[in-house]
């Protein structure tokens, strides 16, 4: 007799647990990070080192155009080093699972090596490659086929800290894309296989666009940590933003609020690219949900709209999405 | 018959390191024939039917498809091993039907049946488009080609899994325990599609464990146990009046 009581399925009404810890947490975080805040604010504002400018200063160098043409070589940098750093990562990772021990071991050898020294170091080699070796030359022996450059034009500081950054990258990302070729399934390959697909079309038809739901959250990592990582080009004396606030900075002693500046900077660059990266993640998230999450933006349209409608029933989220081929 | 049989095996060897997991098959499959192969598992079923299409390689023997040898070429009294595009050309020839679907899960129903067409045989995406549809409701999913694999049931991952093997128009099909990793209510739905096939002349090599499909379906069956071949001929008569003693063991278990 389960209805003996007289239940009917009420939803069920009880006092909730109280959490008083939660709110002892709340308070001292808040305490804390007041003090900090208002230790920084205030010692910056009573910087009168020089014009005594303090947080105006700040405000005033933020739209600085030199500090928009460091902004430019920083992105610049970025973009091209992480398209460095993927596209030899992914070949890496390939040869490396190649069945081939030639091309297996080269590539084992590549990120023993890149990944094993810093990249610090890397950059300056690059940067100083001209005081051993003078020109470089490049051609087919035994003929007259050959390509010959100074090295001090081949390699400007630009592409000195370009191919410090690149190459480092590349042997972290091998190892990521590594790591997203092993995660999809077996019987992946061998249904491909099995359909007449040979080994470059299995790969890339089927278990990278596979292997890309692993590979893309820590390649956003990686592209924010190079976003940053790029201010070592600083010692190859490429002009990025680091660069330019420091040179700033010697010029007008506004050291910390030009480090600030660079930081507010630093910060929005990373926040776009961290918005950017949740899209791309939805994207190649297609096919392995039963309907997409909604994004923050289509969540807040539909706030919008609900507050002048009454409660919609749960609606199935269709997935539609721009198909690339 | 005098035609060349769509599978001949003489005497095929397998192991995995030190375990012999085929020792010694011999056996024929003419074309338009549906074999059922059975047996308990670990007796080297499935990897018989993995060797036919070479995905896995066989260490003695012969193993031949519709009268070329299986992953090797013969000059003289030499073998050659083949390169992997005529591999790949093979396998394009002949369709597998897995134990767990394996669709492509970043792919629509219809984009798994054209991807091979497309990019193996180099039809162009019309033509594949076109017959994918056809085959999709031929295998009763013709409102599913825009749906993801995940968006399906068991059952209609597996059928799209035909469909797709069909869309290389292969000219014999291999199906691993395809109904061994479904629910039961959805098995029905997938061997509906299969007896179709076989009624309209496919030739099939079929592991499974559904007896009644075997004894309806199956022009011939071959019950395996450790590595060899213990009983083979007509499915109702061994399934009804099986000779060997394992073969009564077996099924007195599993019927």
């Amino acid at each position: 007799m389960a209805n003996a009581v007289g239940l009917q399925g009420e939803a069920i009404k009880a006092v909730p647990v109280r959490h008083p810890g939660r709110w002892v947490a709340a308070i001292v975080v808040g305490a804390i990070a007041a003090y900090i805040f208002y230790t920084v604010v205030t010692a910056i504002q009573n910087d009168h080192t020089k014009q005594g400018s303090g947080w105006a200063a700040v405000g005033h160098y933020l739209f600085n155009p030199l500090i928009f043409r460091g902004i430019l070589v920083t992105l610049e940098l970025t973009v091209l080093a992480m398209a460095v750093g993927i596209v030899l990562g992914v070949i890496l990772a390939v040869m490396r699972l190649s069945p081939n021990p030639v091309m297996s071991w080269v590539s084992w050898l590549y990120i023993w090596f890149f990944r094993g020294t810093p990249v610090l170091v890397q950059i300056f080699f690059w940067f100083n490659l001209n005081l051993v070796l003078k020109s470089i030359d490049i051609g087919i022996p035994f003929t007259s086929f050959w390509l010959h450059a100074n090295t001090n034009t081949l390699i400007p500081p630009f592409m000195a800290a370009l191919l410090g950054l690149g190459f480092n990258e590349a042997a972290y990302m091998a190892e990521i894309v590594r790591a997203g070729i092993i995660s999809v399934e077996h019987g992946q390959t061998e249904a491909a296989q099995a359909l007449g697909m040979n080994r470059g079309l299995v790969m890339r038809r089927i278990v990278l666009p596979q292997a890309m739901r692993v590979i893309i959250p820590p390649t956003g990592n990686e592209t924010i940590s190079m976003l940053k990582t790029t201010s070592l080009a600083f010692t190859a004396s490429v002009t990025e933003l680091f660069t330019r606030q420091q040179q700033i900075a010697t010029a007008t002693y506004d050291v910390l609020e030009l480090l600030i500046v660079a930081s507010i900077w630093y910060l929005v660059m990373t926040s776009v690219l961290t918005v950017g990266q949740y899209y791309v993640e939805r994207y190649f998230g297609r096919g392995t949900l039963r309907g997409m999450p909604l994004t923050p933006f289509q969540r807040f349209r539909r706030i919008l709209f609900t507050f002048h409608a009454p409660p919609p029933a749960p609606v199935e989220v269709p997935v539609s999405l721009p198909r690339g081929h | 018959m005098t035609d060349v049989p769509m599978v001949k095996a003489e005497a095929v060897h397998k192991s995995f390191g030190r375990l012999e997991v085929l020792r010694g098959i011999d056996l024929e499959v003419a074309a338009k024939e549906v074999m059922c192969m059975i047996g308990p598992s670990g007796s080297g079923k499935s990897t018989f039917l993995r060797c036919i299409n070479h995905l896995e390689k066989i260490d003695a023997g012969r193993l031949s498809v519709d009268g070329e040898l299986v992953g090797y070429q013969q000059r003289g009294d030499r073998l050659y091993e083949l390169r992997d595009a005529e591999v790949c050309r093979k396998r394009s020839e002949i369709g597998m039907v897995f134990q767990h679907f394996n669709l492509f899960p970043h792919m629509t129903a219809l984009d798994n049946l054209i991807e091979a067409p497309i990019r193996v045989k180099k039809e162009s995406r019309a033509v594949a488009a076109e017959r994918g549809r056809k085959l999709l409701e031929r295998v009763g999913l013709g409102e599913k080609v825009n749906a993801y694999p995940r968006q399906l049931s068991g059952g209609q991952q597996q059928r799209v899994a035909i469909a797709r093997a069909l869309a290389m128009e292969p000219k014999l099909m291999l199906f691993d325990e395809p109904t061994s990793a479904l629910d039961p209510e959805l098995v029905g739905e997938v061997l509906d599609v299969m007896r179709g096939l076989a009624e309209d002349g496919m030739t099939m090599v079929v592991v499974t464990h559904e007896m009644g499909f075997a004894r309806e379906v199956s022009d011939s069956l071959v019950f395996m146990d450790g590595g060899v071949i213990v009983e083979a001929g007509n499915p109702r008569d061994v399934l009804a009046n099986p000779q060997q003693e394992r073969t009564r063991a077996f099924l007195s278990k599993v019927l």
